[in-house]
């Protein structure tokens, strides 16, 4: 794609016909970001024949206002100014990849709108032939655009104090089988789990409006079983009612309803899309109801380490959105999660400001602006006996999940439940008491687990489970480690 | 019936020396401790009784065990919390709240449920304890 004329010499600028972008001002090394820019850095494989900085600049263009050859109505505009510009290229070491810095003039994005800011940035460009393949790797949204966006409809702090729930991470379980419950078992299930100690329980992603259990009959079952739980044990709980649907009108009508049977939280799918997940996040802070996100779909583009868009921006997208819980990976269950990048993804939902650190994957500082933050959470595949790896690994203001660590207990669903709060309890009161509960974690349990036979036999049952698959996604700065 | 709100209701209730080790880690984070009671743990009951005000610039561990120590002896029977609360930016809110002291017999709710149309039913929860009308200021410190 190098496109030189045929004389070899550099053309005019306005020339009719193809100019290489980085010739049209979609690269320039010696620009310095404005304070009030949006920043984003592409991992990019040029393709053999291009130069990285002249596939980092077609990035910029086509991101932004350029199209493949050269237009004269640029000139009826102060083009400068809408161009993004591409102003830094590094190599990744030891390998065909390149970082590209990219940054974009906040006038060219709409005001509190994810579908316009993505359109932008990853609309046209993850198909360009001149590269092999090309991935967001992460963005810098700043504080002035920040504030165009309502962000999360309760935030970390308000959930807490509208639940009571205080000074340990939040337990929650997935009902399954995730398929095939009529809703009248489906809500013994929700009983069982809440009653025994969890917080909440979760309807799965792929849980709508089937055959065999239709919305409004498990929203009816389930509240049955939510009051009964807090009856019983004098604390509020909730079940997240998935309102996913296949329009808004429908999502509406479930949303309302559930919140009219005194739900305090539903979930939606990110199967939805930007745009209704934004109109649900305005619903949900109009009428005071939690908004749980499944990021259900997300492997499909966030996983491969050189295409896509990493979880990071995904996590960026939906704190400005506006959800109050996000899945964010377990580290030690059973979906993808490098420890280093899953914190990353955990500090840019949770922390005000987030500083660069290439060990996390994060390329740059990030200010909030003091928008309220995301609860992660925490599922697949995880156990009462890695409490302490959890406690670790994710820290305290999350959701752990455990569906089939709940429901699979030998005992019965609410021993399971109970089993996981005991360890989360315990391993909470050994932290604060300033023991090493991360190497200390193991006998901690087994001591809890001497007076909780709940705890005892899912420590049994489960012990040996781990999964300890190599992550395909591990920041540069560590990889590069390693090799 | 043993009610589970509060950061430890699962694991069996705190020795005094369990409950100062938790107090002298909020007081290592900074955050104000702060001691409340109530005859109505109704789950969603969210202004306990304070039990003076909360105790700002502490470092003694002791202090905290004297003040719940007088609120026990005050009210045997009533359900006693001990907070920690961050004022830092951002948090602002309570970051521990455990129950230090349950009374003998716990009374527990029950669930009354009014029935609607269309199959809907309006829930209340109601404390068994709350049946008759309670002087309040009995329970006033």
């Amino acid at each position: 794609m190098a496109v030189t004329n045929i004389s070899g010499k550099k053309k005019n600028r306005w020339a009719a016909g193809v100019t290489p972008y980085a010739e049209m001002g979609y690269y320039d090394a010696d620009y310095e970001p404005k304070d009030t820019d949006i920043l984003c850095a592409f991992r990019l494989v040029p393709h053999d024949s291009v130069e990285p900085i002249e596939a980092a600049a077609a990035v910029a263009g086509e991101s932004s206002t350029a199209t493949w050859t050269v237009v004269w109505t640029d000139r009826l505009t102060p083009y400068e100014h809408y161009q993004a510009k591409c102003y830094r290229v590094d190599p990744v070491p030891g390998t065909d990849q390149y970082i590209a810095y990219i940054a974009y003039d906040i006038d060219l994005f709409e005001e509190g709108s994810i579908a316009n800011l993505t359109s932008s940035i990853i609309g046209n460009v993850f198909g360009f032939k001149a590269l092999k393949s090309l991935r967001l790797e992460d963005m810098r949204i700043p504080p002035h655009y920040v504030k165009t966006f309502q962000g999360p409809p309760h935030g970390i702090v308000m959930e807490r104090e509208y639940l009571n729930k205080f000074g340990r991470p939040l337990l929650g379980a997935t009902i399954k089988p995730k398929l095939g419950l009529s809703a009248r078992n489906y809500g013994r299930v929700v009983y069982e789990a809440l009653r025994g100690g969890l917080d909440f329980s979760k309807d799965d992603e792929n849980i709508n409006s089937q055959p065999f259990m239709r919305w409004r009959d498990r929203y009816l079952f389930c509240m049955e079983a939510v009051n009964r739980a807090v009856a019983v044990s004098g604390e509020i709980k909730g079940h997240y009612l998935n309102v996913t649907a296949g329009t808004m009108e429908e999502m509406y009508e479930r949303a309302d309803f559930a919140r009219e049977l005194g739900s305090v939280i539903v979930m939606i799918d990110l199967t939805i899309g930007y745009t209704a997940i934004q109109s649900m996040a305005k619903w949900a802070r109009r009428n005071g109801v939690i908004l749980h996100l499944h990021r259900a779909g997300h492997g499909t583009y966030t996983r491969q380490k050189t295409h896509g868009v990493n979880f990071r921006v995904i996590a960026k997208w939906m704190r400005l959105a506006g959800v109050d819980h996000i899945h964010a990976g377990t580290v030690v269950g059973k979906l993808e999660g490098d420890p280093n990048a899953v914190r990353g993804y955990y500090d840019t939902l949770r922390e005000n400001k987030v500083a660069v650190n290439p060990s996390l994957g994060l390329y740059f500082e990030q200010d909030w602006a003091s928008m309220p933050g995301v609860m992660p959470v925490a599922s697949g595949g995880i156990h009462a006996g890695q409490m302490h790896q959890l406690l670790h690994y994710l820290g305290e203001d999350c959701v752990l999940q455990f569906g089939g660590g709940t429901i699979g207990h030998p005992d019965g669903v609410a021993q399971g439940a109970t089993a996981n709060r005991v360890a989360v309890e315990a391993i909470i009161q050994a932290r604060n008491d300033g023991r090493d509960y991360l190497n200390e974690g193991p006998e901690i349990l087994e001591k809890a687990a001497r007076w909780s036979p709940e705890l005892r036999k899912a420590l049994e049952v489960w012990k040996d489970v781990t999964y300890n698959f190599e992550s395909t996604d591990v920041p540069d700065a560590l990889a590069t480690l390693t090799v | 019936m043993r009610i589970t709100q509060g950061t430890f209701s699962y694991l069996p209730d705190f020795t005094d020396d369990e409950i100062k080790s938790q107090a002298q880690y909020c007081l290592a984070n900074g955050w104000a401790m702060s001691v409340e009671y109530t005859d109505d743990p109704h789950p969603r009951n969210v202004y306990w009784e304070m039990w003076g005000l909360p105790m700002f610039d502490l470092t003694d561990p002791d202090v905290v065990m004297r003040e719940i120590s007088a609120c026990r002896a005050k009210f045997p029977d009533l359900y006693i919390k001990l907070n920690g609360y961050d004022r830092t930016k951002g948090r602002q809110t309570t970051m521990l709240s455990f129950i230090v002291q349950r009374p003998k017999h716990e009374s527990g709710f029950y669930l009354e449920r009014t029935e609607e149309k269309d199959r809907q039913i309006k829930y209340t929860i109601r404390s068994y304890a709350k049946g008759q009308p309670r002087d309040s200021a009995a329970i006033q410190n």
